[in-house]
């Protein structure tokens, strides 16, 4: 059985390893080359050494973004994993005791299938959708019924202070129910004894979520904060599209992705935002790698 | 046998760690590889041009059965007028040659890789949201500089050079640091749009005076109208190009000429600040929040139902209209009225240009083939048979006599005819992308309300000063 392993071996990596160098080792490495040159994407690059870095330092939209992605890192994770676990919770646990087993509240698997919705669509259609939500005119899904109320339109998107938080609700919005599937699941594992033993001991319902089913739940808890604080240095679909004057007013809501495109493929300084794209990988790496460090606790065994 | 592990499971972290660095250092090595030719488009790697002999019914000397690649950018005027009008002409002086014709919605997208990749297409009409930055592709050297097409005589009139046969500016128009290197094909005139049945029935005239201006603007708020408007979601530009057009009213020309080639202080001049601060107070007064969130083709509708009097606009916009704009409707230009008494340029005066921009890759197979096919373009047939397809006129000035224009397109070719010698174009939008963002973000800002006029100069000096002191970055005059 030994003898023959390693061709075995190498013969089944061959493929995939090849594969995964070749479209996204090589692209990200690639990625470093072009920062460290004046590319305009047409003609030979020049090596220019850490000019583009040094050029980062002062400007202005890079850090907006970058502030940008701290206010996204804080609320998204906050409000997506909050919203999605009381929801969960009342799907799972939040019900009527029935022989002894907790269950969910009327209508729960409808409101399960309902709220998964958001997923299936694509990003950009969830865009495209939100700005005849936003509308600032009376066409507007919010703005319409505001304005026959007799109401001043709420400019979600022009405001400077709203349009940020708009663009997030939009992103909470979509994300909510992927984690609501992702934490029943979870509550699922949670052996029923637990509990029913906990509820003869007269727990209330927030007894329950916070004392049972949160500590049984911190795994899953830390993987969607991972999964969301990276989705939070991305956002670049809804802002593309959904933002005014392409993540304005002013810059009120522009983030990373968005300049580098911006840099790219409108200014043309290709090496310029391969430099902000390095910038934006170790930003990631760092929030992913300092998570999981300070998430890190006994999980409980049942 | 020594170094292998007796049982695979026992595979350590630490030999794993190992071995995964040992492959990434493997595909270190693949990407530098890799990276030599997404990269490439090195010098030595230009293809040889292909060339014919030169003769009077082939004065460029183009080799008569090099294949021809045409890119068209299909957008407002499509792609029929290159298919059914220029590239049939060019087949027929050359029918040896074998024409492949492609259209795009996105030129970027398509044509990037081919540039860098050093194999691009023949000839390119580079237009759209997704243009290719011009400045950028002639400071890389890729595009074939134009003079021997100006000086070469013209299809209908060997005595005549082309350079005599278009509109004057033309030539300048598609210049960079005084070398033609653009061909901008179709005459636009810029102006602020109204609907002449509108005025009509209200008894409105559209004003010449800024006091007319405004007095108009209150009568046409009064009858619960929005008076003027343009899109602050992904149109500003429509709105700095009118501030821009009023400040060289007020100033003269040369207030554009020194905000092209980056002077000091030049969008700190005078004029400028008195066209902001003007406009500054139509935005506060006439202009609806809201428009801010909405984009170009959601306003031109609301004008089009009649809900909105003035739009800013090139002359382009009564045919990108065409589908939406009611029966009667009839598009009217009004060119930007003056401030005062005191302006150096009469009220006439309005900018005007040649539009969509056409250009020869000069790293191409059979360049000289794509110079041939502009001489084509330029011909009195070409322009006509553009002019009947698309119902804009080109620069080429045979080529709209006699045709029957609607009347919106009528209204701004009377209208450059009233202006004379006081016509006017900028530049530094094509130049210097960052520049255009950073007038449309100020612009916006400008207009609903959040900065004044000296802030708006401000910050937009201090955008053309970082660029005028950015080495990375080409510069141009004129």
């Amino acid at each position: 059985m030994r003898h023959g392993k390693y061709p075995f071996v190498i013969g089944f990596l061959f493929a995939p390893v090849t594969l995964y160098v070749v479209f996204v080792i090589a692209p990200y490495a690639q990625a470093f080359q072009i920062s460290m040159t004046n590319w305009r994407g047409l003609s030979a690059p020049q090596w220019v050494g850490f000019d583009n870095y040094r050029r980062l330092l002062d400007d202005g939209s890079f850090w907006k973004a970058v502030q940008h992605h701290g206010v996204l890192l804080l609320a998204l994770p906050l409000i997506t994993i909050a919203i999605a676990l009381f929801f969960a919770f009342l799907l799972n646990v939040g019900g009527r005791s029935v022989g002894g087993q907790r269950q969910g509240v009327a209508g729960s698997k409808f409101y399960r299938v309902v709220f998964f919705f958001p997923q299936v669509l694509a990003v950009a259609i969830i865009a495209v959708l939100f700005q005849m939500v936003y509308r600032p005119n009376e066409s507007g899904l919010i703005n319409g019924v505001l304005m026959k109320l007799g109401l001043d339109p709420v400019l979600f998107l022009i405001r400077p202070n709203l349009a940020l938080w708009s663009i997030i609700a939009v992103l909470v919005w979509q994300a909510v129910g992927f984690y609501v599937v992702l934490f029943s699941a979870g509550m699922a594992s949670i052996p029923g004894e637990i509990y029913e033993a906990a509820e003869m001991d007269g727990a209330t319902r927030v007894t329950l979520f916070f004392r049972v089913t949160l500590p049984l739940l911190w795994d899953t808890l830390q993987v969607a904060w991972v999964y969301l604080g990276i989705a939070a240095f991305d956002a670049f679909a809804i802002v593309a599209v959904l933002s005014v004057d392409s993540g304005g007013p002013d810059g009120a809501t522009t983030v990373l992705a968005m300049e580098i495109y911006r840099n790219a493929f409108v200014y043309s300084k290709y090496g310029y935002a391969s430099a902000m794209g390095v910038a934006l990988f170790f930003l990631t790496i760092t929030f992913a790698a300092l998570t999981l460090r300070l998430t890190k606790r006994e999980s409980v065994e049942y | 046998m020594s170094i292998t592990p007796d049982n695979p499971a026992e595979l350590s972290r630490r030999t794993l760690l190992g071995r995964t660095a040992a492959a990434g250092l493997l595909a270190t090595g693949a990407v530098s590889l890799l990276g030599a030719c997404a990269t490439s488009g090195s010098e030595e790697g230009a293809t040889k041009a292909e060339e014919g002999t030169k003769s009077a019914a082939n004065p460029l000397g183009v080799k008569d059965d090099a294949p021809l690649e045409v890119v068209i950018f299909n957008g407002g005027y499509g792609e029929k007028y290159a298919t059914d009008v220029h590239e049939p002409l060019y087949k027929k002086a050359f029918p040896k040659a074998e024409i492949k014709h492609q259209s795009t919605q996105a030129v970027s997208t398509v044509l990037q890789p081919r540039f860098a990749s050093g194999n691009p297409p023949e000839f390119v009409n580079n237009s759209g949201e997704k243009l290719i930055d011009f400045g950028s592709l002639v400071a890389d050297g890729q595009l074939m500089n134009l003079t021997e097409l100006w000086d070469a005589p013209s299809v209908d009139d060997p005595n005549k050079k082309v350079r005599d046969t278009v509109v004057p500016g033309t030539v300048e128009a598609g210049s960079f640091n005084g070398k033609p290197y653009v061909l901008y094909y179709v005459s636009t005139v810029f102006g602020i749009w109204y609907s002449g049945k509108l005025f009509r029935d209200n008894g409105w005239a559209p004003a010449k005076t800024w006091s007319e201006f405004t007095a108009l603007l209150d009568k046409i708020k009064a009858k619960g109208i929005t008076p003027y408007g343009y899109a602050g979601a992904n149109a500003a530009y429509y709105q700095w190009n009118v501030i821009l057009t009023h400040a060289a009213k007020i100033g003269g020309t040369d207030v554009l000429k020194n905000i092209d080639n980056l002077e000091d202080g030049a969008w700190q001049q005078d004029a400028v600040k008195q066209a902001a601060a003007a406009w500054a107070e139509i935005g506060a007064k006439y202009v609806d929040k809201s428009f801010e969130g909405l984009k170009h083709t959601d306003v031109q509708l609301r004008q089009n139902q009649y809900k909105l009097a003035f739009y800013p606009s090139g002359d382009w916009l009564e045919g990108e209209q065409k589908k939406d704009t009611p029966a009667g409707f009839e598009y009217q230009l009004m060119p930007v009225p003056s401030l005062s008494a005191s302006d150096k340029l009469p009220a006439t005066a309005l900018r005007a240009t040649a539009g969509e921009g056409y250009f020869v890759s000069a790293k191409s197979k059979n360049p000289r083939g794509g110079l041939e096919y502009m001489r084509q373009m330029l011909s009195v047939a070409g322009a006509k048979g553009f002019t009947e397809v698309v119902k804009a006129p080109t620069v080429v000035t045979a080529g709209s006599e006699g045709f029957a224009f609607p009347p919106g397109v009528a209204s701004s070719q009377g209208a450059l005819k009233a202006a004379g010698q006081d016509v006017f174009n900028l530049y530094f939008d094509g130049w210097y992308k960052e520049l255009d963002t950073e007038a449309r973000t100020a612009t916006n800002e400008l207009m609903f309300g959040r900065i004044n006029a000296d802030a708006f100069c401000e910050r937009i000096q201090k955008r053309a000063d970082a660029i005028s002191k950015d080495s990375s970055v080409a510069k141009f005059k004129r």
